[in-house]
Order: structure tokens, then C-alpha cells, then sequence
């Protein structure tokens, strides 16, 4: 099975201070979908950091959907980024633009022919519940709704990767289990390789999944 | 209001600095116009044992455009009464030549000097009078008001271009989360920063456009029109076409060179 992910010894540290993550070795295959834990301050987030090459490695080796990132070029990571969908725990929305184009932006980006974008924006708009508020601002939309807005962003261009930072952290019921249904539907339809992290695994999880577990810098797979 | 605030601003500065660059303008062409006008009265006399030809003096020096030779009547005229005409004859004929020597431009100091020296240079040739302390005291008021607005139009040109790079400054903490948050999904620089570059091509042309209509209206201003008729001189204030496209050259350049600095020092927050 193709590997999406690669580490091999890897290290990380925010500008040569203490380490995080420490000499971590595993490999994620094409169409899984991980869970990685971790108690507040382990790495999670800085892990995840480095998936999308927003760090570099300090020390090792990472290897990304074919891309090398420890000495990448500005391109070839922005090929990468082009074919990742990212969700934050801050949801990071653009506040000037509405619902509707920032659902639209990584198909901007991609290129994507306008009627073509439009249509997904509006079937994702759909299955997130928000057809009637595409036209607003994120300001004007609660916690949940906007990072269901994030969810849709990060599968509009139906990327091969989707990295989830903590994307139920503080949300109700009804729209945690709607992203983690679209999580899901992305795993089982499209074979997107989804990678979450979390403080807790969600017990009605009806899908297979792998478990990471992140303590004192060091990775390990939880059986 | 505070988005047109932001452009407003930055539109003042750039206005600021056309309106200082057309001024340079009309100021060099005002004095051009003058060396001109000052050029057409401007006429050296040389006085001459002997009689010379027009292309001996065109052949003296490149700058003698026409020579004329001064008729010895009037003098001979205020000198001959009482006088036989045969006595006239011979005071004519001792009488030096007097010419008037007419130059192509305005010359300068140097040019002035080397001109005399030149037809000293001519063993007929005794006498010459360039009103030198006249011409050097013009010459050098005019050069000094070209000075002035120079270092005028200099010191606008960096102060406004400080103030523009400070409002960028502020568009750029505007969008730095939006270019970051872009740069996440992989967009590429220029598509980034295509806001910005977008926004600073719209000022630039506001700007021009606001100097274009400012100097249309100068340029038919009676009371800007009586001064230079004053001065005796006539000057094309504002070309719609070649001036438009050098202030709009200017603006758009200086936008855009400060919206690069920008962008090439945008840097990604996660």
C-alpha cells in the first residue's frame, strides 16, 4: 500500500529550543484515517505543523504525498499545500470574504473552471448545513458553523490529505457529529487519507482507524 | 471608511509626489523658454579694425547664429557738424567696424568666456562687450531657482515616499492574515499579494488622474496664464498625453516597488 506519510528519526523544535517531538519513526498509509493524541503541550499541533510544512525538521526525515520536507523548494510545497485540506482549531477564515468564497478558495487556487466551483461550493454548503448562510461573513456565523465552514473549505478541492486540528474542540453535538460524518464520508468515498488530532476519539466513530499516541516527544502507535 | 481612509492616504502621497514632479517640469521648461526669450535679445557687440565677413564670425565660434554689421551713420552723424565732407570721408573710412553678434541660445558662464576668448583670438578684433555682469547675474538666478525646486521636489519625493511605505505597512498587517491563511492551500505569491498589487495600480491611477485634472485646470487658470505673459514667455503647462504617462509611470512604479518590498517581506503565520 502507498505510503502518504514518511518519518524517519524525526525531530522537532520551534527555533532550536527544546525539542518536541524526538527521534520519531512511523509511516501512514494512503487512506487512513489516524487519530493522533496527546496530552495538552506533547506536540500534537506541532506535529501537524510539520505535515503541511508550516515547520521544518529540526533533525530525520519527512516525506509528505512524495514531497521531501526538509529541504523543499516555496513550489513544491505549495504543490503539496495544493493538494492537502487543512482544518484549524481557529478555524482561520478570512473575515473580508463571505461563506461562500472561502469555501471556494482552494479551488481558486487550483484552478478550477468558476461553474465547476460553484457547483461543489454549493453541494458542500449542502452537506454542511449552511446553503442559507453562504452569503454572510464569518463574524456573523457561531463557533460551529464556521468550523463546519473550515470542513467544507478542506474538502472542496477533494484534496488526498486532510489534517484536522482538534476540528470538534469546542463545538455542540449536532456539529461535531456533522464533521466527523463528513470526515468519515471523505475516508470511505474519496479514500482521502485524514489525520485528526484530539484530546478524545469519538466513540461513534463506524469507520477503521489507526491510533497515535504522543508522550514526552516520543510516537507511538496505541493497538 | 477606514478601507478609504487607508486609500485615501496613500492616493494624498502619491498626488503629492506628481504634484511635485510636474511642478519640476513646468519650472525646467519656464526656464528653457526664458534662456530662449533671453537668447532672441541677448547680443554681443565687437568693434573691428577691419572689416569681416559673415562667415569668418560663423566660423569663430559654434554659438554665433547672425551677425550684423552696426551702420557708423548715427555716429558719424553726432561727430560731423561743421565738418567738410571730405573730412566726413576720412573720419568714415578711420571709424573701426562695429558688428552685432546674435547667438543661438542662451549661453553660460563658461560658454560666455570661451566665446570672447575666441574672437580675441582675431588680431582685428579689439574690443567686446558681452554685458557679461548682467548676463552671469540672470544665468545664475535662474540656475539657483532651478536648484531650489530641485531640492523642493527631492525632499517631497522622500517624505512621501516614507508616508507611502508606512500606509503599506498598515495594508500589509491588514493582510497578512488573509495572504497567510491563502499560502496554507498552496497559493502562489503574486496570487497572494494580487490584492495588493491590485489595490496599489487603483491608487496609482486615482492619483494621476486627480494630477491630470489639477494641471488641466492650472493650464487654463487666466491668472497662471497672465503671469507667464508677464514674463514674456509661452509654456505648455500639462501635455495630456507624454506628461500623463510619465506621472502615471511614476506612480505606478513607486506602488508597486513598495508593494515588492512588502510582499517579499509578507512572512507566514500559523
Amino acid at each position: 500500500m502507498d505510503k502518504v506519510i514518511i518519518a524517519k528519526n524525526l525531530s522537532l523544535s520551534y527555533s532550536n529550543d527544546e525539542t518536541i517531538i524526538n527521534k520519531a519513526t512511523f509511516s501512514i498509509n494512503a487512506g487512513s484515517f489516524v487519530f493522533i493524541t496527546g496530552t495538552s503541550g506533547s506536540g500534537k499541533s506541532t506535529l501537524l505543523k510539520s505535515l503541511f510544512g508550516a515547520l521544518k525538521p529540526k533533525q530525520g526525515s519527512l516525506v509528505v504525498g512524495g514531497v521531501e520536507l526538509n529541504s523543499v523548494s516555496n513550489k513544491r510545497l505549495n504543490f503539496l499545500r495544493r493538494h492537502v485540506g487543512i482544518v484549524f482549531q481557529d478555524y482561520k477564515l478570512v473575515k473580508e470574504w463571505t461563506i461562500e468564497k472561502n469555501i471556494m478558495l482552494p479551488l481558486i487556487i487550483n484552478g478550477y473552471d468558476k461553474n465547476v466551483a460553484n457547483s461543489q461550493v454549493d453541494k458542500l454548503l449542502k452537506h454542511v448545513r449552511l446553503s442559507h448562510q453562504a452569503g454572510k461573513y464569518p463574524k456573523e456565523l457561531s463557533g460551529g458553523e464556521q468550523q463546519r465552514v473550515a470542513m467544507a473549505r478542506a474538502l472542496s478541492h477533494n484534496p488526498i490529505l486532510i489534517l484536522a486540528d482538534e476540528p470538534t474542540g469546542n463545538l455542540d453535538d449536532y456539529s461535531s457529529q456533522l464533521i466527523w460524518n463528513l470526515l468519515e464520508g471523505a475516508s470511505e468515498q474519496l479514500n482521502t487519507t485524514i489525520i485528526v488530532v484530539t484530546h478524545n476519539i469519538p466513540q461513534s466513530m463506524s469507520i477503521d482507524y489507526k491510533h497515535f499516541h504522543i508522550e514526552y516527544g516520543s510516537i507511538h502507535e496505541v493497538i | 471608511m477606514k478601507s478609504f481612509r487607508n486609500h485615501f492616504s496613500l492616493i494624498i502621497a502619491l498626488f503629492s509626489i506628481l504634484f511635485s514632479i510636474q511642478v519640476f517640469m513646468i519650472v525646467d521648461r519656464s526656464i528653457s523658454a526664458y534662456k530662449q526669450n533671453l537668447a532672441k535679445n541677448y547680443t554681443v557687440i565687437v568693434v573691428s579694425q577691419k572689416k569681416l565677413s559673415k562667415q569668418k564670425f560663423l566660423g569663430i565660434n559654434k554659438l554665433i547664429s547672425k551677425v550684423d554689421e552696426l551702420s557708423a551713420d548715427s555716429v558719424i552723424k553726432r561727430l560731423s557738424s561743421g565738418m567738410n565732407n571730405k573730412n566726413i570721408k576720412l573720419l568714415k573710412l578711420s571709424l573701426p567696424k562695429f558688428y552685432k553678434i546674435s547667438l543661438f541660445y542662451y549661453p553660460s558662464s563658461k560658454e560666455l568666456k570661451s566665446l570672447r576668448k575666441d574672437l580675441l583670438r582675431n588680431k582685428y578684433i579689439t574690443k567686446i562687450e558681452d554685458f557679461s555682469f548682467n548676463h552671469d547675474t540672470t544665468y545664475k538666478l535662474l540656475l539657483l531657482f532651478k536648484g531650489v525646486v530641485s531640492v523642493f521636489a527631492i525632499v517631497v519625493l522622500i517624505v512621501t515616499t516614507l508616508l507611502i511605505f508606512k500606509e503599506l505597512k498598515i495594508w500589509q498587517y491588514k493582510h497578512n492574515e488573509r495572504m497567510s491563511i491563502m499560502g496554507l492551500f498552496g497559493a502562489a505569491t503574486w496570487l497572494r499579494s494580487a490584492v495588493l498589487f491590485r489595490l496599489a495600480i487603483v491608487d496609482a491611477l486615482i492619483s494621476t488622474l486627480l494630477a491630470l485634472v489639477t494641471f488641466i485646470y492650472i493650464s487654463v487658470s487666466p491668472w497662471i496664464l497672465k503671469q507667464f505673459e508677464y514674463i514674456g514667455i509661452k509654456v505648455i503647462i500639462f501635455n495630456n498625453v507624454s506628461d500623463f504617462l510619465i506621472l502615471l509611470a511614476t506612480a505606478t512604479f513607486i506602488s508597486m516597488f513598495l508593494v515588492l518590498l512588502i510582499v517579499l517581506g509578507h512572512k507566514e503565520e500559523v
